[in-house]
């Protein structure tokens, strides 16, 4: 019976995601060997001080996690959804007590040798909780009701993590967008959204007269297009007026919200400072790291902006680095297609799907996964600030991996038919 | 439908920013080719191995020139952090305000590239800071070698190093900033022998600036080649011994080993202390050298031209020998009055009847002058004053007068005997032997230098040729010998007239002006000399041979403002010719009186 069930789940089980899952974890941990290792000194394996060693334990007890995962009725994983989700919420605020503080952000519960860090899963969490929750509510008449707690969900772990002064985990956070936007959240919204942040980061970029000076020559455009329609004018007016005032607040918001070292980091990203030994250093030696890496790189162990520690966080926040450093731009190729194939296959399994609850579960974690893997790489190449937000799945840490494996085991295991 | 179209939009977006990023990565990796230099610049530093310069030795293995360790601390502003300024200040003996303006100096020539900052920190420094370097971000410390002298002499035969400057970087693409280079003597001479070849290590250093490990565990290294050791031709002892007979002198000591050309000695007084010029203090006693009103850098031995004084006869004689003006016992007459020159007398002292030795012998002034204008006289052989003097300017050339040797000695002085045309034009074509008469005497235009003298004591030594003085006889090894300045250069004297001279040089010491000279069991042949000097007293002059019969050492010994040849110079050059002939020298009383002899 057990063997009838074994070959059943191997079966049902997607194999590519597994495949991309052990490709993406396993040149992971090579390359957090690689950061690890001294040339011309003596590298085992099996030293606990050393981060891949550590790393083996997460990766293993991960397919612990992984193995559970496949085994458990998949109907308990919709029953304790919002379970997972308060669960994880409370052990959020509880870090806001007992935590610790790593780099900044008080975001880690430090238990012995080890800290885990409870946002990465309270992303997991929200995912089931929201999916487990747009299956229920669509059926709902109340459609505003819906968005209310939808947006409740997603705001309230920003909201805790904010405190946790952990500004890169929040974003993540927005990446449920996706989600958002497939289940029926307007377009046009979006589109706002993202006018929205144009405008933002032009007014950061430049300054407050500038956007006015651009805002008035588009409004002024629009007044003679619609010159012959007054309501379309009226309707002008009032956009107009509300822009100048979002120009404004952004700049108020970015004075007063944001701590002093992200504001330089947002400076930095703009082009507005240029101070290669602060800020800058980070993401100009990242650059170096990945630009010296050429077409096929430097080959395996002989990278040296990463070995010798001109990048920071290279084994986990800036992991990339030593991959395109040592594997050069096939390195980079090789990563973009296993990371793109995944998000795909999640995506494609999630639309064949005929449970809307896997659906909706899918499209939440392959935002979650695209936002991580954006981020990441975005920052170390300089097109979007330096944020700390692991690569999934290849950084050093064990609460990211653990979160990971089980994110996707639990999709693995959704889709098993 | 709608949701299917939402699943594109999904798809596309995400394509799109694929494509972005691969862009952006391929311009970053493949496209800008910066960044891998830049890569280099941050991991790489390339270390120069300053190899040992090559230690200098006496012909007898005596070691005159070695190395000592010294340390100097280098800074590289950008790896500076904050550390304790009073501790440094007080292990360096600083101040803090040298301790900023050093750093700042730093920046000023590069944030990367190390600067120097604190040059040849002692032993003992040093063993207290390295074990306190990591406490000093940015600071670390070059192995150095400085030169170091365990007798204090030859300094300007040995020479100097100091710090290349633009010049030498921009004659020889070898040198870089910090480099030592040989600016003198031997040092110079034998520059690349001495200062081997540099080594360079490449060495990973992580963004602390420490040294993590070779680069490609060490294939790009080259190991530096310690320079090569050289043994010079000089004589430790006989140099020492020379440098304490000549204190509180002035004036220069040659001796040459004459069938070799090898100098075995050369004295310049006064002299100065090689260590003076090694490491921190050099600029500063440099300076007080310069100032000196003695003028202790000037190389007398090379670089001051005299009047030969009487020991020029014996080249003069040669000349009359060969040119068959006089025979060995052709006979001139010295009346007291002396020799004369229309209303002009050249004074002598009554000789009487005199052959060549006995003029030798006597050192007599009307011999010579006769001598002298009847070779320039000599139309038999000669159509002409001219070509007569043209003549005799050239036996002169070849005894190795006027010239530079450019061996491998400092600076030398050419010295001028003046040709035809000088005088062609000083007395405007009407000029005759008389007119020029006193160079036959070695007054008058000639000017030459105590290394010309003791060649010319060679080439009589050899009885007709010289090879060119040197002063470095192996290289490498004692027995890989420098055959460089090896060529015997012939005098257009024939050699049989040498011994003629010979004879007279001998008489000279046995029963003539140079009785002082005489050493027990060794027969010595001389001439004192007596040079004209129109500033104050005469030079004491004295030319040596020893032994007469198988010369092993020809001596050529100035003493300025020592008067008569045989009162300081003879005794000295005697005194040189024992030491080095006997191991030690048995008139204690001479030498004592000599040494302590005081002349300003």
């Amino acid at each position: 019976m057990y063997s009838d069930l074994n070959r059943k789940n191997t079966k049902g089980f997607d194999a590519r995601l597994i495949i991309y899952y052990f490709a993406l974890v396993f040149i992971g941990w090579i390359t957090i060997y690689s950061t690890c290792y001294i040339p011309d000194g003596v590298n085992t394996i099996f030293d606990i001080s050393k981060p891949y060693c550590k790393q083996l334990i997460w990766i293993g007890s991960s397919l612990l996690i992984g193995i559970v995962i496949l085994l458990i009725d998949k109907q308990l994983i919709q029953h304790y959804a919002y379970y997972f989700y308060i669960l994880c919420l409370v052990l959020m605020v509880l870090v806001l007590v007992i935590g610790t503080e790593i780099s900044g952000a008080k975001a880690w519960i430090k238990i012995g040798e080890f800290s885990i860090q409870p946002t990465e899963f309270m992303k997991v969490a929200t995912a089931l909780a929201l999916a487990k929750f747009f299956n229920e509510g669509k059926t709902s008449t109340e459609k505003r009701y819906v968005w209310l707690i939808v947006g409740g969900l997603v705001l309230i772990p920003i909201f805790v993590i904010m405190m946790q002064h952990d500004a890169g985990s929040a974003l993540v956070f927005a990446s449920f967008i996706i989600l958002f936007y497939r289940e029926g959240l307007s377009g046009g919204l979006l589109v706002l959204v993202f006018i929205a942040a144009f405008l933002a980061v032009f007014t950061l970029k430049f300054n407050e007269l500038y956007a006015i000076a651009l805002l008035t020559t588009v409004f002024i455009c629009f007044m003679i297009k619609d010159r012959v329609h007054k309501k379309d004018m009226q309707r002008n007016i009032i956009v107009f007026i509300i822009s100048i005032v979002f120009v404004f607040s952004v700049n108020l918001l970015y004075e007063h919200l944001l701590e002093p070292h992200q504001k330089v980091r947002v400076a930095t990203i703009l082009g507005q400072t240029s101070d290669p030994k602060g800020a800058d250093f980070n993401l100009n030696q990242s650059k170096i790291a990945i630009g010296s890496g050429g077409f096929f790189g430097k080959g395996y162990l002989k990278g040296t902006q990463t070995k010798l520690k001109f990048v920071p966080e290279q084994s986990t926040d800036f992991i990339f680095c030593a991959i395109g450093e040592e594997w050069g731009f096939m390195g980079t190729l090789v990563i973009f297609y296993l990371y793109l194939a995944l998000i795909y296959r999640i995506l494609s399994l999630s639309e064949k799907s005929r449970i809307p609850f896997v659906r909706h579960y899918g499209y939440g974690i392959a935002g979650i996964i695209a936002v991580h893997f954006f981020v990441n790489i975005g920052m170390t190449i300089g097109l979007v600030p330096i944020i700390g937000i692991p690569l999934p799945f290849l950084s050093y840490g064990g609460s990211s991996l653990w979160a990971f494996t089980t994110m996707l085991f639990i999709f693995i295991k959704l889709n098993d038919n | 439908m709608q949701e299917k179209k939402r699943y594109i939009v999904v798809l596309a977006v995400l394509a799109v920013l694929a494509l972005v990023y691969l862009i952006r990565l391929f311009n970053l990796q493949v496209l800008n080719k910066s960044y891998k230099e830049k890569a280099n610049q941050n991991a790489l530093r390339y270390i120069t191995e300053h190899p040992a310069r090559g230690l200098i030795y006496d012909r007898n293995d005596s070691l005159l020139v070695y190395n000592d360790a010294a340390y100097d601390i280098m800074v590289v502003p950008n790896e500076l952090r904050e550390f304790d300024t009073m501790e440094l200040c007080r292990v360096l003996d600083i101040t803090i305000e040298e301790v900023r303006k050093k750093i700042d100096k730093a920046k000023k020539y590069s944030y990367i590239v190390p600067s120097l900052f604190e040059q040849q920190i002692s032993k003992e420094d040093y063993g207290f800071l390295q074990e306190k370097m990591y406490e000093f971000p940015g600071f670390f410390v070059q192995n150095r070698t400085l030169r170091s002298y365990p007798n204090p002499i030859a300094a300007h035969i040995l020479g100097y190093v100091s710090e290349v400057n633009d010049q030498d970087m921009e004659n020889d693409n070898y040198y870089q900033m910090g480099d030592y280079i040989g600016k003198s003597g031997i040092e110079k001479a034998y520059e690349t022998v001495l200062r081997g070849e540099k080594g360079k290590r490449v060495v990973l250093v992580d963004v602390h600036n420490r040294e993590v490990g070779r680069y490609e565990n060490g294939a790009e290294d080259v190991v530096a080649v310690p320079g090569t050791s050289i043994w010079s031709t000089l004589d430790m002892q006989l140099q020492r011994y020379g440098e304490e007979l000549m204190a509180n002198k002035r004036g220069s000591i040659v001796a040459i080993e004459p069938k070799t050309g090898e100098i075995l000695c050369i004295i310049s007084a006064p002299t100065y202390d090689p260590n003076l010029l090694v490491g921190t203090a050099r600029p500063k006693n440099y300076a007080m050298l310069l100032e000196d009103p003695k003028k202790p850098l000037f190389n007398r031995a090379l670089m001051a031209s005299y009047p030969p004084g009487s020991t020029f006869k014996l080249a003069n004689g040669l000349i009359a020998l060969q040119d068959g003006i006089v025979t060995p016992t052709t006979v001139y007459t010295c009346s007291g009055g002396g020799y004369h020159i229309g209303n002009h007398v050249v004074h002598c002292h009554n000789c009487g009847g005199l052959n060549i030795y006995t003029a030798i012998q006597r050192s007599c002034n009307s011999y010579f002058c006769r001598a002298y204008y009847n070779i320039l006289s000599n139309r038999r052989k000669y159509k002409n004053i001219q070509e007569a003097y043209t003549a005799w300017l050239d036996y002169m050339h070849s005894m190795g007068f006027a010239q530079r040797y450019e061996t491998d000695l400092p600076y030398e002085l050419k010295g001028s005997i003046p040709t035809a045309d000088y005088f062609d034009k000083k007395y405007n074509k009407s000029w005759n032997g008389n007119t020029v008469v006193s160079m036959g005497i070695g007054q008058g235009e000639a000017a030459v230098t105590p290394l010309q003298m003791a060649n010319m004591l060679a080439v009589i030594a050899n009885q007709g040729y010289y090879i060119k003085p040197h002063v470095v006889k192996a290289i490498g090894t004692k027995d890989n010998l420098n055959t460089q300045f090896s060529e015997k250069i012939y005098s257009k004297i024939d050699p049989r007239h040498f011994k003629t001279v010979l004879e007279g040089m001998k008489l000279v010491v046995t029963a003539g002006t140079g009785r002082g000279a005489q050493i027990d069991g060794i027969v010595v042949a001389g001439k004192t000399g007596t040079a004209q000097n129109p500033h104050g007293a005469d030079h004491s002059v004295f030319a040596l041979i020893a032994p007469a019969d198988d010369p092993q050492i020809v001596i050529f010994c100035l003493v300025e403002n020592g008067g008569f040849g045989a009162s300081v110079a003879c005794p000295i050059a005697s005194l040189m010719a024992e030491k080095y002939l006997k191991g030690e020298v048995k008139r204690t009383d001479l030498e004592k009186r000599m040494k302590e002899l005081y002349l300003r």
